[in-house]
């Protein structure tokens, strides 16, 4: 298929398929671009960004860049899945947008940069692809789509590739900076001293009793009797209001038969 | 009837419609089947293993017992959670589902076959970056139950669907490490082309020899084989990496809230990836549809349908060690697990990779021998001098049992006597007794250790 298609480009023509695969999809990742922007829920941009993302891996494939496509699916996937983890770990699971606009005119400036921003893009390209000479896709392809871009990447467009790598290592070190609390080694507290202060005197081992075990009321109020009828401090929950018990509550309960 | 043994990159994409159809539909069909067998496979296997029967009611040995639990869980009542994302929480077992079987398109089951008179690949098709698609497709599913413990709106799920994004991530990182070398080797993407670049001894000409390599890269490339295997068991979410569905600590993990057929989409996903991920390490490593060694040297075991079941049978074995593992293995600690994957997995796999183009480097160049042999030797020097000059571990000599009691604090837990001898059990005789009355078997009697001590 993928032979077929780069036949179909080099003599310079659109394929039916490729048209109606540009025309399905297009739609589809424009609306998922205006959904990211649009919708409240900060979790559901992050899925309406991978909608658009999975298009445009798609039209690179079409466009007999089958690497480049799958590059970006892969790249991208876990990309968005960081997104949407820092989502979940900053603003919670139920944040939504404040309707409440904090910044006044904040989104009349937004509106005006963003449009203005894809104004230059889209004439910067223009400019450029209009000077290209295009050599065609069997000159490019000429040793493998994989071996070429390599190629590229590892000569030519080296320095670039390797500023945008550092940018990168820069960025994910300081993120890391920022949400690492650093403990000092004698803080931290191994496996077997967790065991040691469990056997240390002053620490019962076991665990707790259960609240009303030996006792005549259900109540998680009630606290557990020991062997010597004495109420156990440690089964009931700290939190939980001291109750007046009854009598019969504090009585003990029959162990021995009638 | 012999044809064209090895199909190649021009042979795809040729098929008429009702072809592809079959084809579509055949895959579909091999998944949902293997899906149905392998619940069986496995709870029969590790049944053996726990010296029990396992499901033998249903059909012939219990195998309609998956088909049985199945329309079970169809019929079941499906319930939506008050606090769940409505869409998300649809979409997500969805998610799943599609990228579970649209990644199995690319695997190769045999060489040319003839369809109807139509010559053509046993294989639904090919690109020239098949394996990524695997990977992308795996990247993918991952949304699918990160979305899920999300979208269910209570806090197991999406702890397990927390833990799962992390572990998948990190695991896909070695996966994806560890194909590098596979791709280096065969110098070649498309999955038909792996399987025909494992299909004889290659020859190797390094230092002046001839030296015929193993076929297969699971030897080759054992470094990278062991890794693709481990991070395949995490990428799966198979025991002993089950961590988003720990039931000790997240009840169901991810899917706590889904019931129905809902659920049944993320069983039916969780196994699929388990045959896919097994289709791939025999595509990748095992030689794929090859017969191995003793029935290669039959001439018609390479052609026509019978790689179909070389195919079958190494994807089976595959599984029985996913079945195994989990009878065996208990669950690794969180913070173990992924210290395991970036700490040991990754670091591990990108040396051998540079080990390997080092290698091949080596080879491909027209050095001498002397030159050749000097590069090993400078990397031997550098690795010895890493080696002498790692710092060592202070060596403490550990404390007699004595001497640690003696430096018990007082008030400590209390011991028993170090050298306490176990009394006799006065009752061991007549227990002894009873037992040997109710000729159950021929198991020491209890106390009976005890005695002798």
């Amino acid at each position: 298929m993928t032979s077929a298609l780069q036949l179909a480009v080099a003599a310079g023509e659109v394929a039916t398929s490729e048209k109606v695969v540009f025309f399905i999809l297009a739609p589809i990742a424009l609306i998922g671009a205006i959904g990211m922007v649009a919708s409240r829920n900060a979790v559901h941009s992050a899925l309406w960004l991978v909608l658009t993302m999975l298009c445009l891996g798609v039209f690179y494939i079409v466009q007999a860049g089958p690497f480049i496509g799958m590059t970006q699916i892969i790249v991208y996937t876990g990309a968005i899945m960081m997104l949407f983890l820092f989502v979940l770990m900053l603003v919670g699971r139920d944040a939504s947008d404040a309707v409440i606009e904090t910044l006044r005119g904040q989104q009349t400036a937004a509106i005006i940069l963003g449009v203005g921003f894809a104004g230059l893009l889209g004439t910067g390209l223009l400019r450029v692809v209009s000077k290209l000479t295009v050599t065609g896709l069997d000159e490019a392809n000429a040793k493998g789509n994989v071996q070429g871009l390599a190629s590229l990447l590892f000569t030519k467009y080296v320095f670039a590739f390797e500023i945008a790598s550092a940018l990168l290592i820069t960025a994910a070190v300081g993120a890391m900076l920022l949400a690492h609390v650093e403990k000092r080694k004698e803080d931290k507290i191994s496996q077997p001293e967790m065991m040691r202060a469990r056997f240390a005197p002053g620490n019962y081992p076991g665990p707790k009793p259960g609240p009303g075990v030996f006792a005549t009321s259900d109540s998680v109020a009630t606290p557990a009797k020991l062997p010597d009828g004495t109420p156990a401090q440690r089964s009931i929950s700290p939190i939980l209001p001291t109750r007046e018990l009854t009598a019969a509550e504090v009585a003990d309960k029959h162990t021995e038969g009638r | 009837m012999i044809l064209a043994q090895d199909p190649t990159l021009e042979d795809f994409g040729h098929d008429p419609w009702w072809l592809v159809l079959i084809k579509v539909v055949a895959v579909f069909v091999f998944l949902v089947v293997m899906t149905l067998f392998a619940i069986w496979y496995e709870r029969r296997v590790v049944a053996r293993m726990q010296v029990r029967p396992g499901p033998n009611r249903n059909g012939p040995f219990g195998l309609l017992q998956s088909l049985a639990d199945g329309l079970k869980l169809a019929f079941k009542e499906d319930i939506m959670p008050k606090l769940a994302d409505k869409a998300v929480f649809f979409i997500a077992p969805v998610i799943s589902t599609v990228c579970a079987f649209t990644a199995f398109a690319i695997m190769p089951f045999g060489p040319m076959v003839s369809i109807f008179g139509t010559k053509t690949p046993l294989q639904l098709t090919d690109i020239p970056v098949a394996v990524l698609l695997v990977l992308a497709c795996s990247g993918m599913g991952v949304y699918g139950v990160v979305l899920a413990g999300w979208a269910s709106g209570s806090t197991y799920p999406l702890l397990g669907g927390l833990r799962s994004s992390a572990q998948m991530i990190s695991y896909e990182v070695a996966m994806g490490l560890s194909i590098v070398a596979v791709f280096m080797t065969a110098g070649t993407m498309s999955t038909s082309g792996i399987v025909a670049a494992q299909a004889g001894g290659t020859k190797v000409h390094f230092l002046g020899l001839d030296l015929t390599a193993p076929s297969w890269y699971a030897l080759l490339l054992l470094p990278s084989f062991v890794i693709y295997f481990v991070s395949a068991v995490g990428e799966t979410n198979r025991a002993p990496f089950d961590l988003p569905e720990a039931e000790s600590e997240l009840v169901g993990g991810f899917h706590t809230e889904y019931s129905s057929l809902k659920f049944a989409l993320f069983f039916l996903a969780e196994y699929i990836n388990m045959v896919t991920v097994s289709a791939l390490c025999t595509t990748l490593f095992l030689g794929g549809w090859r017969a191995p060694w003793p029935i290669s040297l039959w001439d018609g075991a390479n052609s026509g349908w019978w790689p179909l079941l070389w195919f079958t049978i190494k994807v089976l074995l595959l599984l029985f060690v996913f079945v195994w593992l989990r009878g065996t293995l208990p669950r690794l600690r969180y913070d173990q697990f992924m210290r395991f994957g970036w700490k040991v997995l990754i670091p591990a796999n990108l040396i051998w990779i540079l080990a390997l183009s080092g290698i091949k480097t080596l080879q491909n160049s027209n050095t001498s021998r002397t030159q050749t042999l000097l590069w090993l030797g400078g990397a031997l020097v550098v690795l010895m001098a890493v080696a002498l000059l790692w710092p060592s571990k202070k060596e403490t000599t550990p404390l007699t049992l004595a001497e640690q009691v003696e430096q018990r604090p007082a008030g400590s837990f209390p011991l028993p006597p170090l050298d306490l001898v176990v009394p006799v059990n006065p009752r061991a005789k007549r227990i002894a007794a009873d037992r040997s009355a109710a000729g159950t078997d021929n198991d020491q009697p209890v106390g009976s250790g005890a005695k002798e001590a």
